[in-house]
């Protein structure tokens, strides 16, 4: 009952659909851009936020969904990585690093963060390990909020501008660029650096998922003490969670500040660290494809409201009783509570996530 | 020594206010093992609503006596919170009693938002002048201490109310039914207590102190906000944690040392790190006793209970 399923061989219906699945998904995904354009910029804009979210919650799942232990400080690693790009390339320091110093740079102190929250927290579990993340993010804001004296480090609540855009191999993607006369605006370029940062992260992570590791995170998740009898060493496999989710925040954090130019403590709120969370849980916890899905949905469906339910609103009470803003965190907060009540496992629900649900506190 | 003086009562009454808060959460995980995350939103609601109705009324009559307006805030704020702590926990939380861990805890967190979602729909955005209906005009100096009539009407409420729960608790069949029921819930059962009732009792009861806890606070700081509740929310509940979760006494000694920390911490901050670290740092103080706590001494101060638990 209590086995790992993760490498064992899906069903034939289901491998059939996944033949044509992929292709499909594929194409949409290169296509999506300039489908977007054809819409308006803003929504490339959108779709570059997905992927950003969907990069968030790929770690976020590697720690929440394979090794069981429940973060909600987890922005804090999404700062850690903005705030090392903005340090390192902008006029702040008057530093202005290269990317391919910069990201690894921000990725590594973002795994070092993980490493520091994850030892001493080693023995909690469950809600109390919840809190503790909460307050490691919160306190991680509070410092970016203050650090501005008696030393000036982070410009405290007005953030560091005019951040250095990603340049890869002299190509500026903050610029249009003319290629054999077609024109391929900057949105769109950084739409496909972000997608090969997906790409990477959902290859990565689906080989440590059926890796010696990603079973010993599922064993932790399932039943810690049998884990640790079967000769797992916990310790060393929860801080390795902390750690790996930490760098895909540092990694992605890093792409935000370079996209946004900008960052200030305002966009690493709690806030933040529980939409990530329901990306996951919407999704369905532990499975890649569900938590994408989440991530893209959650990001795409308050644009949407934005842009119907305004002018419906207009058109129906002559004024806006819910600004978009309120709609999002609507959305969100009943998104968590129906999900958990009607359908716990999510949207597409991992195999193994609920293997013994008839098992009180486990 | 003025300054040292000033912080002891500074923090007892921030800390009275936090142990009413943490009663709330030390009851609810007592009985049923859960962080109920929305619990620091029934305090901002209390606030609110007691606000609306004291500006409502004082609109209607103006020439009412402040201490009438304040029992009109409290009679209507405490109600109301009792009303949603019930349903919070009736729609919310019962169907998940048997579930894993995690999802009642994502639903608490989904249900704090949601809460603080319809405040800021009904109330907006903006911060709210709460009234003085206390005098926060300083008396004659003791000692040295400036103290308001408002920080002596807190501390002697609080404590007052601390004081009726404990009654409750220890002496009433309601607190008999709820103390079993903490014990084990099916087995109380079996004796023919009904085990949703008492739980049910617990949510109401937590909600009231809650209610009477943020209409205190908002009264101590004047202002009221649809966001007031999760900080003062997860101080609370790091005090419980701190006298030992599921431990009324330990909540409210949780409390008063959270709040005196807070005090002296905010007050001496600047010279312990030279200048580097300022009073705006306050709010790291609870984050880091929680952790420490959680840490090294997973049962609290006065608690039994350990951290594998959760």
């Amino acid at each position: 009952m209590t086995t790992n399923s993760t490498a064992l061989p899906l069903p034939a219906s289901v491998a059939f659909d996944r033949r044509l699945q992929r292709p499909l998904v594929i194409l949409l995904a290169l296509a999506a851009p300039l489908i977007a354009l054809a819409m308006g910029k803003s929504w490339v804009r959108v779709l570059d936020f997905a992927l950003l979210y969907v990069l968030l919650a790929i770690g976020l799942n590697l720690v929440v969904g394979f090794a069981g232990l429940l973060d909600l400080g987890y922005i804090a690693f999404y700062a850690v990585g903005a705030y090392t790009w903005a340090f390192l390339a902008s006029p702040h320091f008057g530093l202005h690093l290269p990317f391919w110093i910069v990201l690894p740079l921000g990725a590594a102190f973002a795994a070092l963060a993980g490493i520091a929250l994850g030892f001493p927290t080693l023995r909690l579990r469950g809600d109390y390990l919840a809190i503790v993340t909460l307050g490691f993010g919160e306190i991680i804001r509070i410092f970016m909020n203050n650090l501005n004296q008696p030393i000036n480090i982070t410009n405290g609540p007005q953030g560091i501008d005019s951040i250095d855009p990603l340049t890869i191999a002299g190509l500026d993607l903050s610029k249009d660029l003319d290629l054999f006369g077609v024109q391929l605006p900057s949105l769109t370029l950084y739409y496909y650096a972000f997608l090969a940062c997906v790409v990477a992260a959902i290859i990565l992570v689906r080989r440590l998922q059926i890796s010696r590791i990603g079973r010993a995170w599922a064993a932790i998740r399932d039943d810690e003490l049998a884990a640790k009898a079967i000769g797992i060493d916990t310790r060393m496999m929860k801080l390795l969670a902390f750690a790996l989710g930490a760098t895909f925040g540092g990694v992605s954090g890093g792409l935000f500040a370079a996209f946004q130019g900008f960052v200030s403590p305002e966009s690493f709120s709690l806030m933040e660290s529980i939409v990530v969370l329901t990306m996951i849980v919407l999704g369905g916890m532990g499975n890649l494809a569900g938590v994408i899905v989440g991530a893209i949905l959650l990001t795409a469906l308050p644009e949407l409201l934005r842009h119907f339910a305004v002018p419906m609103q207009m058109a129906l009470f002559g004024k806006t009783l819910l600004d978009p803003e309120v709609l999002r965190m609507l959305l969100l907060s009943l998104a968590m509570i129906v999900m958990m009540l009607v359908r716990p496992a999510g949207l597409l629900p991992a195999r193994t996530r609920y293997a013994h649900r008839d098992r009180r506190n486990a | 020594m003025e300054t040292f003086l000033q912080q002891i009562l500074n923090g007892l009454v921030s800390g009275s206010i936090y142990a009413l808060v943490a009663l709330g959460y030390t009851m609810v995980y007592g009985i049923l093992g859960l962080i109920n995350f929305a619990h620091g939103e029934l305090v901002m609601i209390g606030a609110l609503v007691a606000l609306q109705t004291v500006t409502l009324l004082a609109g209607a009559f103006p020439g009412l006596h402040p201490v009438f307006l304040l029992l009109a805030g409290v009679g209507t704020a405490v109600p109301v919170c009792m009303a949603v702590g019930y349903l919070i926990e009736r729609i919310g939380y019962r169907r998940l009693r048997n579930a894993p861990r995690l999802a009642p805890l994502i639903t608490a967190i989904g249900v704090s938002f949601l809460l603080q979602t319809l405040a800021m729909i009904i109330w907006g955005r903006e911060f709210h002048v709460f009234p003085q209906l206390v005098s926060t005009t300083p008396m004659q100096p003791m000692a040295g201490v400036v103290v308001s009539p408002l920080q002596i009407f807190t501390i002697v409420v609080a404590f007052a109310l601390m004081g009726g729960l404990m009654l409750l608790v220890n002496k009433s069949r309601l607190g008999r039914a709820m103390r079993a029921t903490a014990e084990n819930h099916r087995v109380a059962g079996l004796m023919g207590i009904n085990a949703n009732g008492v739980i049910a009792a617990t949510f109401i009861i937590g909600s009231g102190l809650a209610a009477l806890a943020g209409v205190l606070f908002a009264s101590n700081y004047a202002i009221a906000h649809y966001a007031m509740g999760f900080t003062p929310g997860l101080k609370a509940f790091t005090a419980a944690v701190l006298g030992g979760i599921g431990n009324l006494p330990g909540a409210m000694v949780g409390g008063l040392v959270l709040g005196l920390v807070e005090s002296f911490g905010a007050g001496y901050i600047e010279h312990l790190t030279f200048g580097f670290l300022n009073s705006s740092y306050q709010d790291i103080f609870a984050f880091i006793i929680l952790g420490a706590v959680l840490i090294f001494r997973p049962s609290g101060l006065l608690g039994e209970r350990v951290a594998d638990r959760a």
